[in-house]
């Protein structure tokens, strides 16, 4: 009857010189939710996301995907266990065209010599699977999947950022502040983008700092503290104020003591 | 997708009305119908559309001007005087594009050649081993400038400036500052001017060395635009923390551009001396500049991340037409340096001016 999470941390630490940025945090991530993570500044919860993305490596603690222990180097072992993060900036490259960056890194090849030889990359093959991806998340009012992504708005970058994570992330998929530079109108849009993933079954990390977009699509709430978890809330059970007052230490929840 | 959202728990009262508004947010509007955004858009999907345009418009006025230069002759003359340093411009442009500069190219070059001839001329190896050291000489000097720039991370212009100066030391010591004369070349390893023989066609002498060069731009197109090196290349000159968060290998592929940019070198080499004809410790000072003015007016951008390989080329053969052209028109070669230099600012102040139309 218990669901088994899909991604857990466990005990992490992670100490740089004289500043301890995660001290024994634990995280869990169910298949099929949204799972948001708020905190402070400082609070490490970026150290948090960073070693479940693989971008830094803790110094004491387990990581479990689906049960297994795993250990990421880099960024690119996390990706190929199926874990996508779609980082604040983006990354994504201005200057190349919307497919050659949702492929950036994993590029197809023709088949035949003209791939194994001339390592030629199967462009006709990976446009129309960025287009047919883009399609999926209604995206694709975008008319030309070869324009570069130079000439998208901010939205649209967005979108294709999480496009391209849904596409390959087939286990997680972690969104860094994804409406943090986007106007009203923007945010709405990649709200009802982050929906359409989690229906298509890929649970999502989500860390924000806006309030009211956590409390819209979260199921689950973590709240990070001083380098741990502080609890996890739904917020059918707090408002927001409660949220806000945890995270910064103005209230504690029932049943937690701050052990500092 | 779901457009219109059952109004949720928690859906701010602000944002309440935007039900009513236009959930078009993610459609792509067209660009301005002016005709300048049009140009620039265009200019900026093909951007060796500039550098082509300025060459034809530069034969065009030299041949009214003086018109002993619309022919054949003069125009394989052209090629002829720029295939050394549009070699140099190709291995330029793919530094360039990762946002670095190479400064050595010119010293790698001079280096590698009195390599070629030392051991040909001087020490009898075959003509075949000889260059064969060389090219992996010019290799190994580039993969010294990758490996400074990857992994020690000093910027470019920093990296390239020592290794400039080191590899001119390391030339003067040892060609002992003498040069190899043609007759010696040609008494005991003709086999290393090849590059600079070639054929007569209708009334154009092309040389082998201009035709490797066309054939060599056309395979590093080719490697550019239809393969992941090529893309990852870009994005790296684009954006290097983008490139390293989207799983791009960022030190392996900047080490690799260097050395590939090395051996570039150390086969233009080869070309170069069956160019000139013999092998000097002092020849060849001016290709590291000339190489940055070509490919930077063939459109490639000093910022990195955007560019062309044909632009490069396109660009050394405008520098050599102004040069050819001026100085059959009669102008004294200053003012060829002077037209070398109006040139450069030009095509930097189009490149900046195509960059904030991008934003």
């Amino acid at each position: 009857m218990t669901v088994k999470p899909i991604l857990e941390a466990r005990g992490l630490m992670k100490r740089y010189g004289t500043v301890v940025a995660m001290n024994g945090a634990d995280f869990d991530l169910m298949p099929g939710e949204i799972c948001a993570v708020i905190g402070d500044n400082g609070a490490g919860k970026s150290t948090l996301i960073k070693a479940l993305s693989g971008a830094v490596t803790p110094d004491h603690g387990e990581i479990l995907l689906d049960g297994q222990p795993v250990h990421f180097r880099s960024p690119d072992d996390a990706r190929a266990m199926g874990i996508e993060t779609v980082y604040q900036n983006l990354a994504m490259s201005p200057a190349l065209s919307i497919a050659d960056n949702m492929f950036l890194g994993r590029e197809w090849r023709k088949p035949g010599i003209m791939g194994s030889v001339f390592r030629q990359m199967d462009r006709p093959r990976m446009e129309a699977f960025a287009r047919q991806k883009l399609s999926e998340l209604g995206l694709m009012t975008i008319q030309d999947i070869s324009q570069a992504v130079e000439t998208l708005s901010g939205g649209q970058r967005q979108g294709v950022a999480v496009a391209r994570a849904a596409a390959f992330g087939s286990k997680v998929v972690i969104l860094d502040e994804p409406t943090a530079a986007l106007g009203v109108k923007e945010s709405r849009r990649v709200l009802e983008l982050i929906r359409d993933v989690r229906a298509r079954g890929i649970p999502i990390i989500l860390i924000s700092h806006n309030m009211p977009h956590v409390f819209e699509v979260a199921d689950r709430i973590h709240i990070h503290r001083l380098g741990r978890r502080l609890c996890v809330i739904r917020p059918q059970d707090y408002s927001m104020s409660d949220a806000v007052a945890f995270m910064t230490g103005a209230k504690l929840p029932e049943g937690v003591t701050e052990a500092a | 997708m779901s457009t219109v959202d059952e109004p949720t728990k928690t859906i701010s009262d602000f944002e309440a009305t935007l039900n009513k508004a236009d959930t078009a947010v993610a459609t792509f509007e067209k660009d301005d119908k002016t005709l300048t955004h049009v140009l620039r858009a265009q200019l900026r999907k093909n951007p060796t559309l500039i550098p082509a345009l300025v060459l034809l418009v530069s034969i065009i006025a030299f041949s009214i001007v003086a018109p002993r230069f619309f022919g054949m002759g003069a125009l394989s003359t052209v090629l002829k005087q720029t295939t050394v340093t549009g070699f140099i411009a190709l291995a330029q442009t793919l530094v360039i594009l990762t946002a670095g500069i190479d400064l050595s190219v010119g010293a790698i070059l001079v280096i590698s050649s009195l390599i070629m001839g030392n051991l040909a001329v001087i020490s009898g190896l075959p003509v075949f081993l000889a260059v064969l050291i060389g090219f992996g000489f010019g290799g190994l000097m580039g993969f010294v400038n990758g490996v400074l720039v990857a992994k020690i991370k000093l910027p470019p212009f920093i990296v390239t400036l020592g290794t400039l100066s080191i590899f001119n030391a390391l030339k003067l010591w040892y060609s002992q500052s003498e040069s190899i004369r043609n007759a010696d070349i040609e008494a005991n390893a003709s086999g290393l001017l090849w590059f600079g023989q070639g054929f007569n066609f209708s009334g154009a002498s092309l040389s082998y060395g201009g035709i490797t060069l066309i054939l060599l731009a056309a395979a590093l197109w080719y490697v550019l635009n239809h393969t992941a090196w090529g893309r990852h290349v870009h994005a790296i000159g684009d954006d290097p923390d983008a490139a390293m968060l989207s799983g791009i290998n960022v030190d392996r592929t900047l080490i690799s551009v260097y050395t590939v940019a090395g051996l570039i070198c150390g086969f233009a080499a080869w070309i170069a001396i069956g160019r000139v004809g013999s092998v000097s410790p002092i020849a060849f000072d001016t290709v590291n500049l000339g190489s940055i003015t070509a490919v930077v007016i063939g459109g490639t951008s000093l910022f990195g991340g955007r560019g062309s390989i044909i632009g490069s080329v396109l660009g050394a053969f405008i520098v050599g037409v102004f040069n050819t052209g001026l100085s059959l028109a009669g102008v004294d070669d200053y003012w060829q340096m002077f037209a070398a230099g109006c040139l450069v600012i030009v095509a930097v102040a189009l490149d900046q001016w195509l960059r904030r139309a991008s934003q």
